[in-house]
């Protein structure tokens, strides 16, 4: 069953402390105002190869990064939002997008493959074949022990290397913290025409705790911060692509717009005029990162 | 003749290589006979359960993290399934990532066990971008692949054959004054072309044989290129397929290079059995000779 507030925690902007509700929404604007930068650059011209979008996710990858702070991360190919929550550059992530040496990779790897090694993230980049990151992952944890985060998507989930990477992990209890971002859809195919079981379920047959929620980013904040002490853990978290699996268009309303979802939690919180405030300051930020001058002078067009 | 064999060669790297901090994963590993008597029983050894493509994906992140992890695939044939990590992330990093994930992948060769327990796959990953690719049989081989490993980031594809698990010889080139013809041997069927170059001779052909261990990168180097310049006309034989194989390859590089004939031996285009006469086995030194007497026949070179 796919709604908005499945499993989630009641007034969360309010409970959380104010620091924290804001900081996440300042992550969530700046996915948000990011790739609104990068929509009319695609459409202007100025971005060529495909690109992944995390519009309508962006709460996951903001919630995560403000409860799970420094682990070594391993992403999907919907991958902008992790990037930017986390501390990424901005200015780096649009060069890798526009192909330039001076991108995250030199401008080799493009949007569903972005790293980060810089600024305290550790963000290893994948390479385009979904679920291939979970047992990098897991490995990853094993020789190192380090805190490790493997977010993958509800098609990934299906792969039989992810599955049996969540048994390797439940196995050996290796520190890592799963996130299936399920926004229910393998490009259009829904998830209950693809299987009848929940990932949420196997993991917790595999010997783990396992939870399903819904996109809260101040449900996740909280649970994040619970599971990542008693990982291996996983989380499996409902979502709404807002746009196509790849590329810029939409494929009509989506089930729930989470983004105005928590602009009125902060509303309803008493929060709103510092919010928008942060919401205009990412969003001037980044219309200097996608100002039309100087994306002629970087592409030559 | 030396005193260790290739199998006791390997073990005593891979004990050193453990016990200064590396790991070594694959799966039954303990089993009986310790994967041939190669592997010790040491510590920072993981017993990997059977789950062939997300093992190969946990040792290419445990060398993402720096530990060079040994990882032992016991029949070439399962890096059909362990190949997409390897393939697709360890040999790709560089290329798009300028990172690296140094694994070592100990792809063991086997003759005689059927279909998905005989094959010899490493002309494969010499067709991907990425991955250095050397056949090792002697003990010294094993040791110089070991070494370069250990100082490169690459991932390394090291395609063992059991038959040279026992071997404590050392294999050097045997170059004649005007050899009629140069064998190239790859692998197991090295042991072979040495065979087949003395049935040669008593036949009153003489013969080169040259060995090939680094698969990729191959290098063009006078050792390999002057025998063939002097016989005018090569074999390269290789226990894989010979189709698109290394077989194929290779003989391509040298008779480009050279502008001389050079003729693959390898597999046939069909299925190995595990019962005879449908086992399709490595090309033996009889098939050579037979290769190497029909080579010479049409160029015009008829011998006995």
């Amino acid at each position: 069953m796919r709604v908005p507030d499945l499993a989630v925690i009641e007034n969360g902007a309010a409970i959380v402390p104010e620091d924290i509700a804001l900081e996440i929404y300042r992550r969530i604007c700046r996915t948000r105002t990011f790739e609104e930068g990068l929509i009319k650059a695609v459409k202007d011209g100025f971005v060529t190869s495909p690109v992944y979008l995390s519009s309508g996710q962006e709460s996951i990858a903001a919630a995560l990064s403000v409860a799970v702070p420094g682990p070594v991360i391993f992403a999907q190919h919907r991958c902008h939002g992790v990037y930017l929550s986390y501390g990424g550059d901005p200015v780096k992530l649009r060069d890798e997008l526009m192909g330039l040496p001076t991108g995250t990779s030199g401008g080799r790897a493009g949007s569903n493959c972005i790293q980060c090694h810089e600024n305290g993230v550790v963000m290893h980049g994948h390479h385009g074949l979904i679920g291939e990151n979970v047992p990098i992952a897991v490995g990853y944890a094993l020789a190192s022990k380090k805190s490790t985060l493997a977010i993958f998507g509800d098609g990934a989930a299906e792969e039989d290397y992810v599955l049996s990477s969540l048994g390797f992990a439940a196995t050996h209890r290796l520190p890592v913290l799963f996130v299936c971002e399920d926004n229910n859809l393998s490009i259009l195919t829904a998830v209950e025409t693809r299987r009848s079981w929940k990932v949420s379920k196997v993991a917790a047959a595999f010997g783990m705790e396992a939870v399903d929620l819904s996109d809260d980013p101040w449900t996740i904040f909280l649970k994040a911060k619970e599971l990542v002490k008693k990982t291996p853990a996983l989380m499996n978290i409902h979502t709404c692509r807002a746009n196509w699996h790849v590329g810029i268009g939409t494929d009509g309303p989506v089930e729930w717009d989470r983004f105005l979802d928590v602009r009125n939690a902060l509303k309803g919180a008493g929060l709103w005029d510092k919010a928008q405030k942060i919401e205009e300051a990412e969003r001037f930020c980044m219309e200097k990162v996608w100002e039309q001058g100087q994306l002629r002078r970087l592409s030559g067009k | 003749m030396g005193t260790r064999t290739v199998a006791e060669t390997i073990r005593e790297i891979t004990r050193a290589h453990l016990e200064g901090g590396g790991m070594l994963l694959g799966e039954s590993i303990s089993a009986v006979g310790w994967v041939n008597n190669t592997v010790p029983d040491a510590g920072n050894i993981m017993e990997l359960p059977m789950t062939d493509v997300a093992g190969a994906g946990i040792a290419v992140g445990s060398a993402l993290a720096g530990r060079r992890p040994i990882f032992v695939v016991r029949f070439q044939d399962f890096l059909i399934l362990n190949g997409s990590p390897l393939i697709f992330y360890a040999a790709k990093l560089k290329g798009l990532h300028e990172k690296s994930a140094p694994v070592f992948v100990r792809a063991i060769a086997a003759e005689g066990l059927g279909p998905v327990h005989s094959g010899v796959l490493h002309s494969l990953f010499m067709h991907f971008p990425g991955f250095k690719v050397a056949s090792p049989m002697t003990p010294r081989e094993y040791e110089d692949v070991w070494r370069v490993y250990m100082e490169s980031d690459d991932p390394f594809i090291c395609s063992e054959h059991r038959a040279s698990y026992s071997n404590k010889d050392e294999l050097t080139d045997e170059i004649m004054a005007g050899a009629d013809i140069t064998i190239y041997a790859i692998s197991a069927t090295r042991f072979e072309a040495k065979k087949a170059a003395r049935l040669l001779k008593n036949d009153g052909v003489r013969c080169n044989v040259v060995n090939i261990v680094w698969l990729k990168p191959f290098t063009l180097t006078k050792r390999i290129t002057e025998p063939l310049k002097e016989s005018r006309i090569g074999l390269v034989v290789d226990p894989g397929h010979e189709i698109a194989g290394a077989s194929e390859s290779i003989a391509y590089a040298l008779m480009i290079h050279t502008g001389f004939p050079v003729k693959a031996l390898g597999l046939e285009d069909r299925t190995k059995c595990l019962c005879p006469p449908l086992q399709n086995r490595a090309p033996d030194a009889g098939r050579i000779v037979e290769a190497a007497k029909e080579l010479l026949a049409g160029a015009g070179r008829v011998f006995t």
